[in-house]
């Protein structure tokens, strides 16, 4: 016989106020193994908290049931409540109703008040059957793996090592910096990009915690969070070497490249040698020897920068808005007017997004100083006439309402970001999800934006989403923190409410390992029986459901409990 | 390209007119950053040809022959309503009288005659007499536009009855310091 207490919250008159809470104190009261009964005003409270304290104490409880609000909001609080009396915190559990019986029956107390009865009945049922469990303890190795030698994986990298653990910086160029290497200057001070970069570059390759490997690439990933074995391929004079490490937690910052302007047959895009994308005039900007266009050396002077070359175009080639071209677009304009005072610069576009400090201000500057000329509407083509160097854009401007040609000596197509080359094969390798652009996918998108959903992989840079320098380097540094704070633990600790096992029931079927999301159900080497990592595992009951023989279990949520809790309800 | 069915596209643009008419009405025309404040809150633009907005953008394309020969820049009554509200503070009344004026000077008729005869009477009257005579300004405003006679002629008796209309003779002293004005600003 367990002796449960079971007590009932008034949330003010948030239950109170349609729940009978006394009626269903008294009901609860006849179930045998409920030793205790209270309601009072707001069990949350300190008071409230005490009030759980002392009757567990005077009663000799060992289960707890608090019928209140959502265990999302306090199944934290009364577990450690419960703890604090000496009883095992698993033996608590929270009856809701608040928003699945108060709040959702306001107009029917008589219905809101059975089905409060009939709720907790079901949780009690549940805690007769709770196991005492607790957490697991599991090995940490502290290094990390950063994934991307460009500026995002140098700053994770960077503030990882300053702490003082150990990292791996894998690249896959034959040198560190990524793109931020291949640009000129960067808005919005006109700061040159690779002075910018200059040092942290020597700060990662003094570094006595980093070690970087160039021409390599991430193979093998097995493991779990705080003991992932990672395997690199080095590429040098045409041989391979493979090296493998033990890693504590992964930062992918494998960054961006350009959708290809081939893909933009209707401005030309590899038809034409003036039509070019923004990282090629890039380099046209960084080169000493003045502003030359591919097709005959000749200082270009009318420029069309066309906007959302891909991007913002869900029928035919990205849907997202790849966020860092209208800044980097206004920052080429006036570059370019300060390089060609007498050419003239347009740019065609559909909206200008500038959100950040001084960006808008920045933009305007374009069209204010430099007398950038912006054309709202986006351009239909760009074409060549025979025998004429110029090609010739259409576009309209939609705030006249006119058709607008320009003859252009030169078209810049500020295409589409895009996530690196193999993006989606590496989220195979190291298991963690891209979306179906290839770019990783964030836990969540408000509150968990730089943690991947694998546990232990965290996310930097445009890997996640097209991201500029400033924001690139504030996600690399919130990765960093959280590689940190893992780091900072002695060991981690798990949850146990976790699957397990009955080796006297298991067939040894298999149907677990492909049901389990988190690739934590194996066979086991050589005994007919299926097998649980219990650091992988998070206790989703994937593998419970589909066991035929009910030999997998989840803690706590046993095939048992669930049949009287069943039972309960019907 | 022949067989596209679409207007002909307009080949901008005049460089050296947006730079004049921003040099000449000291308004920060390349500014504009088109929210269209200005177009819905005019009164007259219901008439207008171009909404103050498009003019602005006009004058950054360099489209000068459309905005000279254009209605809009004559039915701006200057009421600054438009400039008051600016984001940007571009004085868009500022940018039409300079283009008023650039009309005059390269001979283009003007789109509405009966509010140029209008202006130009009311100018006429105070170089003639140092302020608005009205029996001379009306006058002249009807010698200009003769059909005008029907639609101001109840009004012009009411004003009469009334006592509004008050002398046939009425001048400031000093009038030649008025007209000394008038000859600097080349009129």
């Amino acid at each position: 016989m367990r002796k449960i207490g079971v007590f009932i919250c008034h949330c003010g008159t948030n239950i109170a106020g349609t729940v009978d809470v006394q009626r269903v104190a008294e009901e609860i009261g006849q179930h045998p193994e409920v030793a205790f009964v209270t309601d009072y005003r707001y069990m949350c409270s300190d008071p409230g908290q005490a009030l759980i304290k002392e009757a567990i104490r005077e009663h000799k409880l060992d289960g707890v049931v608090v019928s209140a609000c959502s265990p999302a909001m306090h199944e934290v609080t009364f577990r450690r409540t419960t703890e604090s009396a000496g009883v095992n915190p698993y033996q608590c559990e929270i009856a809701n109703i608040r928003e699945q019986v108060s709040w959702v029956h306001q107009d029917d107390a008589e219905a809101a008040t059975l089905k409060a009865i009939e709720t907790i009945r079901t949780i009690v049922e549940k805690v007769r059957y709770n196991e005492s469990l607790v957490p697991f303890y599991l090995p940490l190795v502290k290094r990390a793996l950063v994934i991307g030698g460009g500026i995002a994986g140098m700053t994770a990298a960077l503030d990882i090592a300053d702490a003082g653990y150990p990292v791996i910086l894998v690249e896959r160029a034959d040198r560190l910096g990524g793109h931020m290497a291949r640009l000129s200057r960067a808005y919005v001070n006109f700061d040159d990009a690779n002075d910018l970069l200059g040092d942290t570059l020597q700060r990662v390759a003094q570094h006595p915690h980093i070690q970087v490997l160039t021409h390599a690439e991430v193979t093998e990933v097995g493991g779990y969070v705080g003991n992932f074995v990672v395997g690199v391929n080095t590429r040098s004079n045409g041989a391979t070497e493979p090296f493998s490490f033990d890693i504590g937690a992964i930062v992918v910052a494998t960054g961006y490249e350009l959708y290809a302007k081939e893909n933009l047959g209707e401005y030309g895009g590899g038809r034409y040698p003036d039509v070019i994308d923004g990282l090629q005039f890039e380099q046209m900007l960084a080169s000493d020897d003045g502003l030359r266009r591919p097709s005959d050396g000749q200082e270009p002077k009318e420029v069309v920068w066309v906007q959302c070359a891909g991007s913002r175009d869900p029928a035919l080639h990205k849907p997202y808005c790849s966020k860092v071209c209208c800044m980097y677009v206004a920052k080429q304009t006036i570059a370019y007017q300060q390089r060609v005072p007498d050419g003239q610069a347009y740019v065609m576009y559909i909206d200008i997004r500038s959100p950040g400090r001084g960006y808008e201000e920045f933009v305007q500057t374009a069209m204010e100083d430099h007398g950038v000329l912006y054309l709202r509407g986006k351009a239909s083509r760009v074409f060549q006439e025979r025998g004429n160097g110029q090609v010739t854009v259409w576009g309209v401007d939609t705030l006249t309402g006119q058709n607008v040609e320009v003859a252009a000596d030169l078209v810049v197509l500020a295409t589409a970001t895009v996530p690196a080359r193999g993006s989606v094969e590496l989220g195979q390798t190291i298991r963690s999800a891209v979306d179906e652009h290839g770019f990783f996918s964030e836990a969540h998108p408000k509150l968990r934006p730089v943690e991947s959903n694998t546990a232990g992989i965290y996310l930097a840079g445009a890997a996640h989403f097209p991201k500029d320098i400033p924001e690139t380097v504030a996600q690399a540094s919130g990765a960093a923190s959280k590689v940190l704070g893992l780091f900072a633990q002695r060991q981690m600790v798990q949850e146990p409410i976790i699957a397990y096992v009955d080796p006297e029931l298991c067939s040894a079927c298999g149907l677990c390992v492909p049901a389990c999301p988190y690739e934590a159900r194996a066979m086991h080497p050589w005994k007919p029986v299926a097998t649980v990592n219990t650091a992988l595992c998070q206790g989703c009951g994937a593998c419970a459901m589909v066991c035929p023989n009910k030999a997998s279990k989840v803690r706590n949520f046993t095939p048992q409990q669930i049949m009287l809790m069943m039972d309960a309800y019907l | 390209m022949g067989t596209m069915a679409v207007a002909t596209p307009v080949v901008i643009t005049d460089p050296i007119f947006t730079q004049t008419v921003q040099a000449r009405s000291h308004e920060p025309v390349m500014r504009c950053f088109y929210c269209q404040k200005c177009s819905i809150g005019c009164p007259t633009a219901f008439a207008m040809d171009y909404q103050p907005a498009q003019v602005l953008k006009m004058v950054q394309l360099g489209q000068k022959e459309a905005l000279l020969s254009s209605r809009a820049i004559w039915l701006c009554i200057g009421c600054e309503t438009c400039g008051a509200r600016c984001p940007n503070d571009i004085r868009i009344n500022n940018v039409m009288d300079v283009l008023k004026e650039m009309a005059l000077e390269e001979g283009v008729k003007p789109a509405e005659k009966e509010v140029y005869a209008l202006h130009r009477s009311f100018l006429n009257s105070i170089k003639r007499f140092g302020r608005v005579n009205e029996m001379t300004m009306i006058a002249e405003y009807l010698f200009r536009v003769p059909l005008k006679l029907l639609d101001e002629l109840g009004v012009g008796l009411v004003l009469i009855i009334k006592g509004k209309v008050l002398h046939l003779w009425s001048a400031i002293e000093e009038r030649d310091k008025v007209r000394e004005l008038y000859r600097r600003a080349g009129m």
